[in-house]
């Protein structure tokens, strides 16, 4: 391994990535012929679909948030072509190292609404048992490890499931998302030098919405892209307009084939835009304009993709119609049902801590359930 | 019957490594300098020879990267054995430990347990000033989700780690750098394991209990035997494990003898001979004959030049204990 820093190995790590195009649609929702094969109508209806349904899920969640029924709630509403399309281009194995800002790779990915609504909800059918805030996923059976908040500490794992990949030749490539604040951590730091050094098959992808939280992309780096920081750990870094399905697969196909071919990571900063808040608890009114998301709009990835679906002839305003209208339907049945489990049982409470409760956390719980069984004799069941 | 050999404590943990690495072939080590050069104190030595680059690997100085890429082979199917070079540098890597690893299994509600053992070289007595001579075996103790978990000979040193490796839990294997070459002893050459989460009575006594883990039980045996000569009868316990911890043997002890001293290297105040005391009080209360007592480190960073002072030793271990018995 060479430490040497000239310019022709990074030039030559740049070539190893095909020239992709920033965008692909065109505004009245056509593509370039040669693009058209990205993605077949079947398919296009499908992402169209998908995407309906997370706006349909989010709008939901925000307004059962606002009537005091869900303790928190995180839209991605405007950045779900990034997120469905970089899914699009997994195989169903491949892992999703996911931030809270990504529930369209979750929907492409096919883990069953019902499983979602519970987690939300933190019912006692959760997989999670209840135990993470709203949005914070994990769905083993999906390939979905399990969502933190501290942003950027995904990024190392996914570099150390690409290395276990590789060594234990299941030809797995993680894909791990991240905002483009979360740049700025040293996490983000070591695992892309991690990568590069061990070339593992991964791929990483940078929701560049403009803000974390409060705070502009021009407080995060003073770099003209963050893409360009891949050259610096030894692999590529392509950005491309996160809100162009087209431009994402086109791109992510590419990175994921790469990876899985023993090409080693890459790196993909998506241009997108976060239109609404950061989370309920966030007022964006303070720090931005009210015009600036409504710029936005116009680049809107639904009326985007939408527009070229009718280029293609599919899903007409009746289909969309009447989609937008089963997913409501379907959300709403769901909520209804998923509200009416029980929580979690508190014994959940102790466990999974270790495989097998230690001596101390065994006494505290028994105390626990000695106070309990003088307050509410019939409450809680003693095992 | 199994053949045993005279050994230190470095070469019973190579032992243990080499003898996991090939009975588990998802096992990895990861960790600065400790592949081609076997590691600054050559626990590795020989590894990456016998099991290849990809499987002992050298990596970029970074304890956070490493923890966090740990996590992720884990996830990925792999048991990562990592090395974070002394226990001072393991700060960089924390948020990984103790938000990541240690949540892990809690918060997927089991679907996912990421196993990684953590080896660190601990303590002073090296002359290694504030960054190579701390015991920050506190901080993860009071995070709920890890094993801590300390050896204090050669023969518990290589069979705790074959049960840390084997465990399903994360552990932090604080290993006491300052006898690493000093403890010899007699260890079997076969795969053994020492149980973890209990703790191990290695003297017997009537007067009073002392109570230490990794390089404070040799200190304690020593002051237990220079207690026998002014009459005490002092009965020394390893805890061996912090967390969780085996009081049950503790309050036993205790209980009969009327007497507790903790001793341990780090700072006194929120050390975790504060927890030991405060747990087992609620047990022992009644048959106590003098205060629960805490030996530890002083609230300053950990000292250079005058180090000897900081670190308890077997004369103050026995002026406390002379007080206690005749309290």
């Amino acid at each position: 391994m060479s430490g040497s820093a000239d310019t022709a190995s990074v030039g030559a790590t740049k070539a190893e990535f095909p020239e992709v195009p920033f965008a692909i649609l065109n505004a009245d929702g056509s593509c370039d012929p040669e693009y058209r094969e990205l993605i077949d109508d079947a398919d296009v209806v499908r992402v169209l679909q998908t995407l309906w349904l997370n706006r349909v899920i989010d709008q939901r969640f925000l307004k059962l948030q606002r009537q005091g029924r869900l303790g928190f709630y995180m839209t991605s509403t405007g950045e779900e072509a990034t997120t469905i399309g970089a899914a699009y281009c997994l195989r169903d194995d491949d892992p999703i190292f996911l931030t809270y800002r990504e529930l369209g790779a979750l929907l492409w990915r096919g883990v069953p609404l019902e499983m979602l609504m519970n987690q939300l909800i933190g019912n006692g059918q959760d997989v999670n048992k209840g135990r993470q805030m709203p949005i914070h996923f994990c769905f083993r059976d999906w390939a979905v490890p399990s969502i933190s908040s501290p942003v950027g500490t995904q990024l190392p794992h996914a570099c150390g499931f690409g290395y276990a990949s590789r060594l234990r030749g299941t030809a797995q490539v993680p894909l791990a998302f991240l905002g483009e604040g979360t740049a700025s951590q040293g996490d983000f730091h070591t695992a892309l030098n991690f990568a590069g050094v061990f070339r593992t098959p991964c791929v990483f992808v940078i929701r560049n919405n403009g803000y974390a939280i409060s705070t502009p992309e021009s407080q995060q780096t003073a770099s003209e892209s963050l893409a360009i920081r891949a050259s610096g750990y030894g692999f590529p870094g392509i950005r491309i307009d996160g809100n162009d399905f087209l431009a994402v697969i086109n791109a992510m196909g590419q990175a994921v084939e790469r990876a899985r071919g023993g090409g080693g990571p890459t790196l993909v900063e998506a241009l997108t835009y976060r239109i609404g808040a950061h989370s309920t608890a966030d007022d964006p009114s303070v720090y931005r304009s009210a015009d600036e998301p409504e710029r936005w709009r116009a680049l809107d990835p639904l009326e985007r993709l939408t527009a070229h679906a009718r280029w293609r002839g599919l899903f007409s305003e009746e289909d969309e119609r009447a989609w937008r209208e089963s997913c409501e339907a379907r959300i709403s049945a769901l909520v209804t049902a998923c509200e009416a489990w029980p929580p979690p049982p508190l014994e959940t409470l102790f466990q999974d801590v270790l495989r097998d409760p230690g001596l101390q956390l065994r006494r505290q719980r028994d105390r626990y359930l000695a106070y309990l069984r003088v307050r509410e004799p019939d409450a809680h069941e003693v095992p | 019957m199994s053949e045993s050999k005279s050994m230190n404590m470095i070469g019973a943990l190579n032992q243990a490594l080499d003898l996991y690495l090939e009975r588990e072939t998802n096992a990895v080590i990861l960790g600065e300098d400790v592949g081609h050069f076997g590691g600054v104190f050559r626990v590795t030595a020989g590894l990456q020879e016998k099991y290849g680059v990809e499987r002992v690997m050298d990596a970029p100085l970074a304890e956070a990267g490493i923890a966090g890429m740990a996590v992720g082979m884990a996830l990925g199917g792999l048991e990562p054995i990592i090395e974070i070079q002394f226990a001072d540098f393991i700060f960089p890597a924390i948020d990984q430990i103790v938000n990541e690893l240690a949540k892990y299994r809690y918060r997927s509600g089991a679907q996912y347990a990421p196993k990684v053992v953590v080896r660190t070289p601990y303590g002073g007595g090296i002359r290694g000033g504030h960054y190579h001579s701390q015991s920050p075996e506190a901080h993860f103790v009071h995070t709920p989700g890890l094993r801590v978990v300390f050896p204090s000979n050669p023969y518990m040193a290589k069979g705790l780690l074959l049960a840390a490796l084997e465990c399903p839990d994360p552990v932090i294997f604080f290993e006491p750098k300052r006898i690493y070459r000093a403890s010899q002893g007699d260890v079997p050459l076969e795969y053994y394991t020492v149980p973890l989460d209990r703790a191990w009575t290695m003297r017997h006594g009537e007067d009073a209990t002392l109570v230490a883990w990794g390089a404070m039980v040799p200190i304690c045996l020593e002051a237990a035997a220079l207690a026998e000569g002014e009459g005490y009868d002092i009965e020394v316990i390893d805890l061996a494990s912090l967390a969780p911890y085996d009081s049950a043997t503790v309050e036993r002890s205790v209980t009969r003898t009327g007497r507790l001293l903790v001793v341990h290297e780090a700072p006194q105040t929120c050390g975790f001979g504060a927890e030991l005391v405060a747990g087992v009080q609620d047990v022992v209360f009644p048959y106590l004959e003098a205060p629960l007592r805490r030996l530890g480190g002083f609230d300053t960073p950990f000292p250079y030049t005058l180090e000897s002072h900081y670190m308890p030793s077997a004369d103050r271990i026995l002026f406390e204990l002379r007080e206690l018995i005749d309290y």
